[in-house]
């Protein structure tokens, strides 16, 4: 296995749009553990999507399960996914391993059902919410060359809806 | 050799500021860093990070025209190359209640003794005039822990039981 080099804006091909992955062979597995193994070894290690390390392919990984305290549908490897129902929706803080030196607020869905083959090219389906489903969100936008300085909302006047200390 | 500078400018709001300011800069030579400008009570102030091979004295003849056509006061200091010592919040902090006078030095002093280093802070009056009440928001690092800010709060609570105070943590999730 190996870490990978990972793009960081402004580099232009974190723009190019992900193909889908036809053949699931030796050599996509390959690539799966590499790249999950750069995840592993970044600064969040929540997730990592393809074209973060220069492969156009609608390939990314999430695991979350070190969070505590969260619903999580543990290590994920993601090919050809598709989000097909949004629900709510949450300002929070984002990072990216590809915009090193910067966070900003990003609003994503609460809920989202996520339709996906796995490594093995079997199709499974899953409904995510909070943590989790932002992380899918966020790499997922990475397949379509987005980042999450392409979603900021304004650094003032945000509302984080998250844990609420009241009294 | 390259200096920084950092420039404020204050002045009664108008359409162009930003603008005719920044252009200035550029055709003087300049290169912008970090900026935040805000408009409070039909006032305009902007702080701004540049770097540039001049002096102070470089810059006021460059903003001068700018300056004097816009009636802007102008301030400028030498800083550090330091341009972007980024800080993300890791606590927000709103507070509400009604108007009355010393509730942000209240807040913010109990929340400081706690730990809390401020990095932004916005305050607003709403209400019927003669019943105004106040908004504040922080956003800040929690140094000693959000627990201990917690535990502030509280306190902070029994005196002032009017007050509405909501602590929440920000999450900065790095993918
Ligand atoms: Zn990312």
């Amino acid at each position: 296995m190996a870490i990978l080099e990972i793009l960081t804006y402004p580099d232009e091909r974190l723009k190019n749009l992900s193909e889908d992955v036809i053949e699931f062979n030796d050599e996509l597995q390959a690539f799966i553990a590499n790249l999950e193994e750069t995840m592993r070894a970044g600064p969040g290690g929540v997730g990592i999507a393809a074209p973060q390390v220069g492969r156009f392919q609608r390939i990314a990984i999430v695991d979350v399960s070190a969070k505590k305290k969260i619903k999580h549908h543990g290590r994920l490897v993601l090919i050809n996914p598709e989000i097909t129902e949004w629900n709510g929706f949450e300002v929070a803080r984002e990072g990216c391993m590809s915009v090193p030196d910067y966070t900003g607020n990003v609003i994503r869905a609460t809920q989202i059902h996520l339709v996906t083959q796995n490594e093995h090219g079997e199709k499974c389906e899953y409904d995510m919410e909070g943590y989790e489903a932002r992380a899918v969100q966020h790499e997922l936008d990475h397949l379509d060359g987005l980042l999450f300085i392409d979603r900021l909302v304004s650094r003032r006047h945000d509302l984080f809806q998250r844990k609420v200390y009241q009294k | 050799m390259s200096q920084w500078f950092m420039l404020t400018l204050i002045g009664k709001d108008q359409p162009g500021i930003v603008a005719k300011v920044t252009a200035a800069l550029y055709q003087g030579g300049c290169n912008l860093g970090e900026a935040s400008m805000l408009r409070l009570g039909g006032n305009f102030t902007i702080m701004l990070m540049l770097s540039c091979e001049g002096t102070v004295m470089t810059l006021e003849t460059l903003l001068t025209p700018v300056v004097d056509k816009m009636q802007l006061r102008l301030h400028i200091d030498e800083i550090e190359a330091q341009p972007r010592a980024h800080c993300s919040p890791d606590v927000a902090i709103s507070v509400y209640g009604a108007d009355r006078a010393g509730i942000v030095a209240q807040v913010t002093e109990v929340f400081a003794n706690a730990g809390l280093n401020i990095l932004n802070l916005d305050t607003d009056v709403g209400g019927e005039p003669d019943k105004p009440f106040y908004i504040m928001q922080i956003e800040g690092t929690a140094q000693q822990g959000i627990e201990k800010l917690q535990l502030a709060l509280q306190e902070l609570l029994a005196v002032q039981k009017d007050l509405k105070v909501h602590v929440m943590a920000i999450d900065t999730v790095v993918m």
